[in-house]
């Protein structure tokens, strides 16, 4: 079923009695060419680009829980390309590119909103660093701009700009960045992929990972063993718990980060603004809230729950960019559990085992990269080679040493 | 989260800085870069019971080896990390 204004009106005139199920829901057959490892957003992209882009739809996606039920349901919703490296910039890009196409690919309303995301500095070295940044930006396709504290003040006249300690200096703009609506990429992803053939397979956790010969065959899971050409693991958050099913030991710790609401209130904030003197990012949603977040607790959890120090230290960068919402109230928080990698760079590769591909590490960044994070996982697995686009997101560059640092903190997990 | 300290008492975990894995067996100074490779950036990362370093930064500065579950963030022991690793 197409979903247009036509089959709105249509249903509307028959008491909304048509509407079918966005997706099938599938036992699992004895075998596929392809298993995906994880019903979030990227493993539901990755099936979508087997099937659209290489041909590939006997493909099974096997989620543990249900359809946005893990990450893809505890992210802020924001969509950027603003990174420094040239091995994170142009896989960014991409995926920016994607997003701007993604509803008509999809026939669903994901709700892309290209608000703007304005990253705020407050000193002359921060300036610099941005301006470097923003440069690196536009060499890559992408765009950048370098406001001035009056030109920001024009945007967002209720930031704090006269801080003494952290005086508002002005901020790189990206202007096609924004937000997009969490849940409704999971449900377009899975509807794309659904309707050209894949299974989409919940309550179905993986159990093992059958090798044989050093070549993947299968996996079992709570609903039997199921037969695989190729395996592709993108479990971001339990990475390393799949991964040693198949006997590897991943440079990945497992952390927690926590996000919040406010209560809904008119419209205060219309592009989503990091602040520069600490770690704290806000947008508003559509209802109203406010939706931001900042660190991650910095130890190793799988709770999906994270601890009170962060709350306080959130609601602190919070007053502190934004005093008018001092008086306001939290209505939620909740924790999702990142794949923290060694450098803070994501991985798209293929493993020691054949046939046994990894999509990981993506630290705080996953919902942003979703639509190039399946692109380049799909083809990865379809050819078996990375593309251009994933080509440094290499699982051996902590041995090689050509690792993507973006923030310069070395092997400290928890420092990204 | 609270973390019975042996020297200071129970404390709230931001007066404790994080440090990892504890235990992690540091290779010899001749040994191979796969040796050193697997030891600065590869890591278990369980699900469930976890050995791992804290510093009771604002406290008695102490390093300790804290046992606590992934899952439930449920501390089962705490000692001072020279009696734990010596």
């Amino acid at each position: 079923m197409t979903y247009s204004v036509w089959r709105i009106a249509r249903e509307a005139l028959r008491g909304n009695s048509g509407w079918q199920p966005a997706w099938r829901d599938q036992a699992p057959k004895p075998r596929y060419d392809v298993i995906v490892v994880g019903g979030g957003g990227h493993g539901l992209a990755t099936a979508h680009y087997l099937a659209k882009l290489h041909g590939i739809a006997n493909v099974a996606v096997l989620e543990k829980g249900w359809i946005g039920s893990g990450n893809a349901g505890r992210n802020t919703t924001i969509i950027r390309s603003n990174y420094l490296l040239p091995g994170n910039e142009v896989f960014y890009e991409h995926s920016m590119k994607l997003w701007e196409g993604l509803e008509q690919d999809l026939n669903f309303n994901t709700m892309v909103s290209q608000r703007g995301v304005l990253n705020l500095f407050h000193s002359d070295a921060e300036r610099d660093a941005a301006a470097r940044r923003g440069n690196s930006m536009r060499l890559h396709g992408a765009d950048g701009e370098l406001l001035d504290a009056a030109q920001v003040r024009t945007m967002v006249p209720l930031l704090d700009f006269d801080n003494a300690r952290f005086p508002i200096t002005g901020g790189l703009m990206q202007r096609r960045g924004g937000t997009a609506r969490h849940d409704a990429v999971v449900w377009g992803y899975a509807r794309a992929a659904d309707r050209r053939g894949v299974d989409i397979i919940q309550n179905c956790e993986v159990t093992g990972i059958r090798v044989e010969g050093g070549r993947v065959r299968g996996v079992e899971t709570t609903r039997g063993y199921i037969g695989a050409g190729k395996v592709g693991l993108a479990c971001a958050g339990n990475t390393s718990r799949v991964a040693a099913m198949a006997g590897l030991r991943l440079p990945i710790e497992s952390h927690v980060l926590q996000a919040f609401v406010s209560e809904a209130i008119k419209p205060l904030v219309d592009t989503v603004i990091t602040f520069g003197a600490g770690h704290f990012y806000i947008s508003q949603s559509d209802k109203g809230s406010l939706v931001f977040g900042g660190d991650i607790d910095g130890y190793n959890s799988y709770a999906q729950r994270g601890s009170l120090p962060i709350v306080e230290d959130v609601a602190e960068a919070c007053v502190a960019l934004l005093p008018c919402t001092g008086r306001l109230r939290m209505l939620r928080s909740w924790g999702g559990i990142m794949d923290m990698s060694m450098d803070g760079s994501p991985i798209i590769d293929r493993t020691s085992v054949e046939g046994l591909y990894l999509n990981a590490g993506w630290c705080y960044g996953g919902f942003k990269a979703t639509p190039a994070s399946g692109w380049c996982f799909a083809h990865t697995i379809a050819h078996d080679e990375a593309h251009a686009l994933n080509a440094a997101m290499r699982l051996d560059r902590f041995a090689t040493g050509a690792l993507i640092d973006e923030k310069g903190a070395g092997a400290q997990p928890n420092l990204h | 989260m609270r973390i019975p300290c042996p020297h200071c008492g129970e404390r709230g975990n931001d007066e404790f800085l994080y440090r990892g894995a504890a235990g992690l067996p540091r290779p010899p100074a001749d040994a191979t870069e796969a040796q050193w490779h697997d030891y600065v950036y590869l890591r278990d990362n369980p699900y469930g019971s976890h050995r791992e370093l804290w510093q009771h930064v604002h406290g008695c500065r102490r390093w300790l080896v804290v046992t606590r579950d992934t899952r439930t963030h449920v501390i089962a022991a705490v000692t001072d990390v020279s009696m734990a690793l010596s």
